[in-house]
């Protein structure tokens, strides 16, 4: 490994050493940049990212056709990053990103061993993650007892610590990481007592809900929110009310819970705090960087992959975007900005977001959208055009808003564009 | 003990500093379990200009004085105080007249620069504010501090020049003989002192009771408020008022030293002492009010809403007298808004009072004004960052990441003056877990250093003493102590 320095020049630096970033560094490596040329900064003391706290299996079905746990996932790639000796500093937190007149990027980062260092690079691949919603932005109304966590945080404690949180447990909102808890917090002999969910579907995986709620007998109240935390020192309860079309918590609806513990798991925020301070412009949707189909983003050279670009369900699709933006990483250093034509990918109707937000042309292999629908939609097909012809054309079943879908549109149908933009739309059957 | 002081809001840390300037044993005493855990905890954390009360109250004496005095004393303290100056938004004819009454107050009280200015200037000034304003006062010595830091470094400050700070010490009873007083708390402690200063804010009618004087009466008025995200924290840069009513100086918008952006408060007359639980109807009445004066404001950024209690009294005025009833006592009492800019002058004529009672006042030959404060590893240079890591690479380790605190920051905390004793006391000295994430990837390593440095199993580590624990046991086959 290259000798680690106060003031350092390197060709590629990934930020984050979680799924994200390990796959994106192998897929550079793997695509012509020399491994010292690399550096990863992670700011836990181990690679791998939120996985080593998900110790559940159902990782990697995709990717290898079997189930694994968390920290196996992230073992695997974190081995081949050793193996493949690219080098990463842990317990390393980058303060700051920006560019210099030069058109490279400098990075700022601090860690006990080495202090403050300041790296100069051409590539930079942004690979931060997210972080849950907390209570404040849920604002929550009633008092501020100890008790309430986010479902992530209590998953640390429970799992990486070995301490439980509470033992009497309500959770607000189904997203995964809330599923998830409660079924831990079942199996480590804590009483869930309902799961409330604001919106009048889950924002979970289906197989979550069966598994970690159904099985368990754990009740789920769609289009119910807490109204009210109560307890002065530690939660005592929380009182939890229907909700309207309109998400107004209905009077007369109220239900009292008792309860020592809070979880919440209301979505996932993109931390895009060094991408916004870049100047790097973001997507209101999805919260993270506008991007191009090799997750490059608006800023040249700087590339985003993993649920710092969009929140993902399935690790396996984190890797796969995270090698398209180390691979694309490649690339870009060794032959810099080769495509001409910009088309814009405007999600239409029901259709929240699509990744990436722009195809640049013309396209070297397929690529493939990833999307989000806004609500619970039955069998309907997904339309892809440009200009009025149909680029791809298939139906599905049902679609979820938990649930990411994505199609893929052929090299040699985008080769036949000569302008415009491509919507995706649905159609309802 | 010469003196001893009950409550250690920002009313009694600062008298017990005042007194620490002198060759006197002084204890400072709280029944919460640290400083700052009541009004002092939760207000609008601005330093008012003084137009607003009444001429030739104490009120106007104090705000205008302290207000006054607040340079010197934050610099001396290190605590961040920036006169961002206030304006207060009318919006009608009648706004208009309340600007002219508040602008003759003004200048009988004494407020330097107050001025009248018109909608379009105001706009100029604060391009962000309604357009609706037809006109505004301004006065430039308005300024935004934050309220439990102030009491924290004066606390710190008294101790560091050998005031004793007793958290935990709740007076449940006191008695008078022999020309000194014996308080008793409730568990059973005692202290002994020739004279006794009442700064127990909210409960200084009762403590007054308890003390044989029940000739005083506090009712606690509720205030609801949004803290918003740092990228809203500039919005405005003056503090943003309405003109004020019987119930108050009006919704606010403004920023805070720490760069957010804070709206509030609601007000509301309550009997309960203690209720600072949030309501629904009250954060949706700040919202609404405050986008009056700031229409873009994006209330989508609510990254905390808390609730904060002023004690006010019937006569609406301070009082800051010896007790009529008893003897060798100080009774400090309706200390509402605008207590905390008017605090330094308070604890100076607190001060003066008890001299005239007969404290003899020499003062210490070693007294240090200066307070060393808790480094900002945010807020300095790469050179500056460097140099601290040098001297200690736990300043390195970054902990909060949406501020940017350091292990180094929280291990001073729990050490240094007045030290912290859990999670909330970590965080309003450092900052820790008060950013977007409300603390949800920093708390779990938060809790591990409080352990490790108070040297207590993290079981019980509290969020803010009491029956607030934290975590409630070991896993089935966890809970190896990290």
């Amino acid at each position: 490994m290259r000798e680690i320095s106060a003031e350092m020049e390197r060709e590629l630096v990934i930020i984050g050493g979680g799924p994200a970033g390990l796959a994106a560094a192998i897929a550079a490596a793997e695509n012509g940049v020399a491994v010292d040329d690399i550096l990863i900064l992670e700011r836990e003391p181990e690679l791998g990212g939120i996985l080593l706290q998900c110790i559940h299996s159902g990782f990697g079905l995709h990717r290898f056709g079997e189930e694994l746990t968390g920290p196996e996932y992230a073992a695997r790639y974190a081995k081949k990053v050793v193996e493949m000796g690219i080098p990463a500093l842990l317990s390393t937190m980058v303060l700051t990103l920006h560019q210099m007149e030069d058109g490279r990027k400098e990075i700022t980062a601090v860690s006990s061993a080495h202090g403050l260092i300041r790296i100069k690079a051409r590539a930079v691949v942004l690979a931060m993650g997210c972080r849950e919603r907390g209570r404040g932005a849920l604002n929550i109304p009633g008092t501020r007892p100890a008790g309430i966590y986010t479902a992530g945080a209590a998953q640390k404690f429970v799992n990486i610590k070995g301490f439980m949180p509470g033992r009497q447990v309500v959770i607000l909102g189904s997203g995964d990481i809330g599923l998830i808890m409660a079924r831990r917090m079942t199996l480590e002999g804590a009483k869930v007592e309902v799961v409330a969910e604001l919106m009048p579907y889950s924002g979970g995986l289906s197989r979550n809900i069966q598994q970690c709620l159904r099985d368990f007998n754990i009740p789920l109240l769609l289009s119910h929110t807490i109204t009210q935390i109560h307890g002065k020192e530690r939660v005592t309860g929380v009182t939890i009310s229907q909700v309207d079309e309109k998400r107004r918590p209905i009077p007369g609806t109220e239900q009292y819970f008792d309860c020592d513990t809070v979880l919440l798991s209301c979505g996932l925020i993109p931390e895009n705090e060094l991408t916004r301070q870049a100047g790097i412009p973001l997507d209101p949707v999805t919260g993270g960087a506008v991007v191009g189909e090799n997750r490059e983003t608006e800023m040249p050279g700087v590339f985003a992959a993993g649920n710092v670009l969009h929140v993902h369900d399935l690790v396996d699709f984190v890797s796969a975007e995270a090698e398209l933006a180390g691979a694309g990483a490649a690339r870009w250093l060794a032959e810099g900005d080769s495509q001409e034509l910009k088309l814009p990918v405007h999600p239409e109707g029901v259709i929240r977001y699509v990744v990436p937000q722009t195809v640049f042309l013309p396209a070297k292999e397929d690529v493939r959208l990833f999307f989000r629908v806004g609500q619970v939609v039955e069998k309907a097909a997904v339309l892809v055009e440009n200009d009025g012809k149909v680029l791809y054309k298939g139906v599905r079943p049902k679609l979820l808003p938990g649930e990411m879908e994505s199609v893929t549109i052929k090299a040699e149908a985008l080769a036949e564009i000569e302008s415009g933009q491509l919507t995706v739309r649905l159609e309802k059957r | 003990m010469d003196v001893a002081v009950i409550g250690a809001g920002v009313v009694g840390a600062l008298i017990a500093r005042e007194l620490s300037r002198y060759e006197l044993d002084v204890c400072l005493l709280e029944k919460a379990d640290d400083v700052a855990m009541g009004t002092s905890k939760a207000n609008s954390a601005i330093i008012h200009a003084g137009f607003d009360c009444q001429p030739g109250s104490v009120m106007a004496k104090m705000n205008v004085r302290g207000n006054a005095m607040m340079d010197q004393l934050t610099r001396e303290l290190s605590v961040p105080f920036k006169r961002n100056g206030s304006m207060v938004l009318a919006f009608n004819e009648e706004d208009v007249r309340t600007l002219e009454t508040l602008l003759d107050r003004g200048v009988k009280n004494g407020v330097p620069g107050v001025r009248i200015v018109s909608g379009d200037q105001a706009r100029e000034m604060e391009p962000n504010i309604s357009g609706d304003a037809v006109a505004a006062l301004v006065a430039p010595s308005g300024g935004i501090i934050c309220p439990y830091e102030l009491t924290i470094a004066a606390a710190g400050n008294a101790m560091d020049n050998g005031v004793r700070l007793h958290t935990g010490f709740e007076v449940t009873d006191a008695e008078f003989s022999d020309g000194v007083w014996t308080l008793t708390s409730a568990a059973g402690d005692r202290v002994q002192a020739n004279y006794i200063v009442n700064a127990a804010g909210l409960f200084s009618d009762q403590v007054a009771a308890l003390m044989g004087d029940d000739g005083y009466h506090v009712f606690p008025r509720r205030g609801e408020y949004l803290l918003l995200d740092r990228d809203q924290g500039k919005m405005v840069s003056h503090t943003i008022f309405q003109c004020p009513s019987a119930m108050g100086k009006g919704i606010l918008v403004t920023p805070t030293v720490d760069g957010n952006l804070l709206l509030g408060p609601t007000s509301e007359n309550r009997e309960d002492r203690e209720d600072t639980a949030t309501t629904a109807e009250g954060l949706a009445t700040v919202a609404r009010l405050a986008s009056k004066s700031v229409p873009s404001v994006n209330l989508r950024a609510v990254i905390t809403s808390f609730t904060g209690l002023r004690s006010c009294s019937s006569g609406h005025d301070f009082i800051i007298e010896p007790s009529k009833k008893r003897p060798q006592l100080v009774e400090i009492t309706g200390i509402e808004s605008p207590g905390l800019s008017s605090a330094p002058a308070i604890a100076e004529y607190a001060v003066s009072l008890l001299k005239e009672m007969g404290l003899a006042l020499h003062a210490k030959a070693d007294f240090n004004p200066i307070r060393r404060p808790i480094p900002r590893f945010r807020e300095m240079n790469i050179e500056q960052r460097r140099a601290l890591i040098e001297e200690d690479a736990r300043f390195g380790q970054i902990i909060c990441r949406c501020e940017t605190v350091t292990e180094g920051e929280i291990v001073r905390a729990l050490h240094q003056n007045p030290p912290a004793h859990d999670l909330d006391g970590v965080k309003r000295r450092t900052r820790t877990g008060m950013g977007r994430c409300n603390g949800g990837f920093c708390t779990p390593q938060a809790v591990e250093i409080i352990a490790r440095e108070l040297g207590i199993p993290i079981e019980q580590v509290t969020k803010c003493g009491g029956e607030s624990r934290l975590l409630v046991g070991k896993t089935k086959e966890g809970g190896l102590d990290a």
